[in-house]
């Protein structure tokens, strides 16, 4: 077999070097930067730094405050990935038994998909205005008095609705797309097989799915971690006070409000454990199994 | 077992296109009918009406003594052979073979006991633990094959179950399906584009042209008297030989020439004559002149293609008969003239 090469390094190596460069300037560097500040105890009026060892870790775990917003970002995520991909995977079988306008759709949804995550959030506060958002009346039917940005509960509820309306579009192409790669003939042959639809898609169609479901499982997962800074800030209305926020939020409240960039920095380090953690993991279940052909 | 009988079904798709043009016929129990024609001619069409997956736009369609236009896929008692055999990707074969018995609530034992036996009928029994995509093409076709009698459904239907299959394995599936077929007496209805599958394994064969039904006959009947010539194209390999000619009461004019043989039947007009390629004797006192442009050797016989009256013909002769290029004389037996009408190509 003939096989393309180069017939030096160096070429290669150039053609590498700006690729390279952006992940040294962007990631490695600010990492270690931020990894070696989350030993050191800055002060606050910038005259210098002492080194604290692992005070800044340990002191995370004795913190109340710390715990309660990973409390709230584990909840937070859990609902934002569970509802964006449920609705998502509904739309998407409906969609998928509709011939005609399925491009319509797919169109229509393709454009919240769009829209920036603070415009999200923007939107989020015109649906949820005190006096005029459609969203807040509707609350108020069932007799919440829905005070966005006042009232813990209700801006973690606009938090969730909004990081889920956003994230659907992206979800919903994908599902569609591994719902219509089932070849038709498989899912005749269970017509004549099974009578029960529901029995056929949680049978057939849906384990069929599954290599697409775990890849957006672990997308909406760090969508809901790390992606929706946008959308928590707008919607908070830069009033940390009582509201909720997620770890990610908090590194930025503590480092760039507070001017505790140790212990911001420490938090940050925790959070790329954490990704470090998926990535790994995706990995490992995606080489394992879920391929069928 | 059951009796299928259609009765005027036609087929309009949703965007206007006539697939099935209205059509009746019946299936008696227990026997093998093959649909065979040019590929887009609503052979799956039909074929998918009776399973169900089609909407029937008119007509009745009974299977047994039961209207099952309306009636589920899954209700109808049928299994089907696909294509491209439409395993479940993610299930073992064993879990492929028992899926449909599992949906009807037979019981664990027994669904285990029946998948056993039809592997063991179709050498799966090792394999029964793999999923598809571990498989070669031939044993996918017997896991597709295990789906559809496991069940010993009322009717087995088969969409071109051995065309992704090569020669020699097409060969053989196709004695061991019938075989199947005549041991478990079940009704069977099969769909292919392939004259000689559909030859050797239809008890009753209908051909359909265009949406239409040409002729419904034994393979025999299909053969040696088909009712157009479509039909006469179509099913024999090499196709039978068509040709223009006058027909005078029983003297028959091939174009042109002055040749006149004697024909079965009278008529007055132009026809088109029809003469299969084995039909012919080579012979230095024969009527018609025949000019040899290619000599094709096949060992159990040989096959001369060329021209009469500038119309191109085909001569089968045996592996002893004595053949070479150029001019010569033939002889048509007049018992296998077929004589069709010039415009309409229906029999005459
Ligand atoms: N869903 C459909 N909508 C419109 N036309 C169709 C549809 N399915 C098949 N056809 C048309 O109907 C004709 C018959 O199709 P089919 O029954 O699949 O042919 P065959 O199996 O004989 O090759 C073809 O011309 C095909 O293009
Ligand atoms: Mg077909």
């Amino acid at each position: 077999m003939k096989r393309a090469g180069f017939d030096t390094i160096w070429l290669p190596m150039a053609l590498l070097i700006p690729q390279l460069m952006i992940i040294a300037i962007f990631f490695y560097w600010p990492a270690g930067w931020a990894l070696q500040s989350s030993f050191f105890l800055q002060d606050p009026f910038g005259f210098g730094s002492t080194f604290v060892g692992a005070e800044n870790y340990t002191s995370l775990l004795g913190n109340d405050q710390y715990k309660r917003v990973a409390g709230f970002t584990i909840l937070y995520s859990v609902l934002v990935t569970f509802f964006s991909l449920a609705i998502a995977l509904l739309l998407a079988v409906k969609a998928d038994k509709v011939i005609k306008g399925a491009k319509t759709y797919r169109t229509l949804l393709m454009w919240v998909y769009a829209i920036a995550p603070p415009v999200a959030g923007f939107l989020g506060i015109l649906f949820f205005d005190q006096s005029t958002g459609p969203l807040t009346k509707f609350f108020q039917m069932f007799g919440w008095d829905f005070k966005l940005g006042v009232d813990y509960n209700a801006t973690a509820t606009a938090m969730v609705i909004v990081a889920v309306w956003k994230q659907i579009p992206v979800n919903f192409i994908f599902f569609l797309s591994g719902l219509q790669s089932i070849p038709r003939s498989v899912r005749e042959a269970a017509m004549i097989d099974n009578r029960s639809a529901t029995g056929r898609f949680w049978q057939v169609t849906f384990p069929l799915l599954a290599p697409t479901a775990f890849f957006l499982l672990i997308i909406n997962i760090t969508y809901a971690l790390f992606d929706t800074f946008g959308i928590i800030d707008a919607l908070m209305k830069g009033e940390p006070g009582n509201n909720p926020m997620t770890l990610v939020y908090k590194v930025y409240l503590d480092g760039f409000r507070g001017n505790d960039l140790g212990g911001s920095s420490a938090q940050s380090v925790v959070l790329m454990a954490l990704v470090l953690l998926l990535t790994v993991f995706q990995f490992r279940l995606v080489e394992r199994r879920i391929h069928y052909t | 077992m059951a009796q299928v009988s259609l009765e005027g079904i036609r087929k309009v798709y949703p965007n206007g296109f006539r697939a099935v043009q209205t059509t009746s016929f019946t299936i008696q129990d227990g026997e093998f009918v093959v649909l065979v024609g040019p590929s887009g001619c609503g052979k799956s069409t039909l074929l998918r009406m009776i399973a169900g997956l089609e909407e029937i736009t008119e007509g009745v369609l009974k299977i047994g003594d039961r209207v099952v236009n309306d009636v589920d896929p899954a209700d109808r008692d049928i299994a089907m052979v696909f294509q491209n055999y439409a395993l479940y990707p993610h299930m073992t074969v064993r879990k492929n073979i028992g899926y449909g018995l599992k949906n009807r609530g037979t019981p664990a034992a027994a669904i285990d006991a029946k998948v056993q036996d039809a592997a063991r009928m179709l050498n799966l029994t090792e394999y029964l633990d793999r999923k598809p995509a571990q498989l070669s093409g031939g044993q996918r076709q017997r896991v597709a094959m295990g789906r559809a009698v496991v069940r010993d459904p009322a009717l087995f239907l088969f969409d071109e179950p051995l065309s992704n299959l090569d020669a020699k394995l097409r060969n053989q599936m196709r004695i061991e399906i019938k075989a199947l077929q005549r041991r478990l007496g079940t009704t069977a209805v099969y769909v292919t584009h392939d004259q000689v599958e559909a030859m050797t394994m239809a008890d009753r064969i209908i051909v359909l042209n265009e949406g239409r039904i040409e002729q419904i006959g034994t393979p025999s009947e299909i053969y040696h008297n088909p009712a157009s010539t479509f039909v006469a194209s179509f099913m024999g390999a090499p196709p039978m030989n068509l040709i223009k000619a006058e027909l005078d009461q029983q003297s028959v004019r091939i174009n042109g020439c002055r040749d006149l043989i004697h024909a079965p039947q009278s008529f007055d007009g132009p026809v088109t004559l029809g003469i299969r390629p084995e039909d012919v004797e080579v012979d230095e006192q024969g009527l018609v002149s025949f000019h040899v442009d290619i000599l094709e050797e096949l060992g159990a016989h040989r096959l001369l293609h060329g021209r009469i009256a500038n119309q191109p013909f085909s001569v089968m002769l045996g592996k002893d008969d004595a053949a070479q290029v150029g001019e010569t004389k033939i002889n048509l037996k007049p018992e296998a003239l077929r004589l069709f009408d010039r415009e309409t190509g229906l029999r005459l």
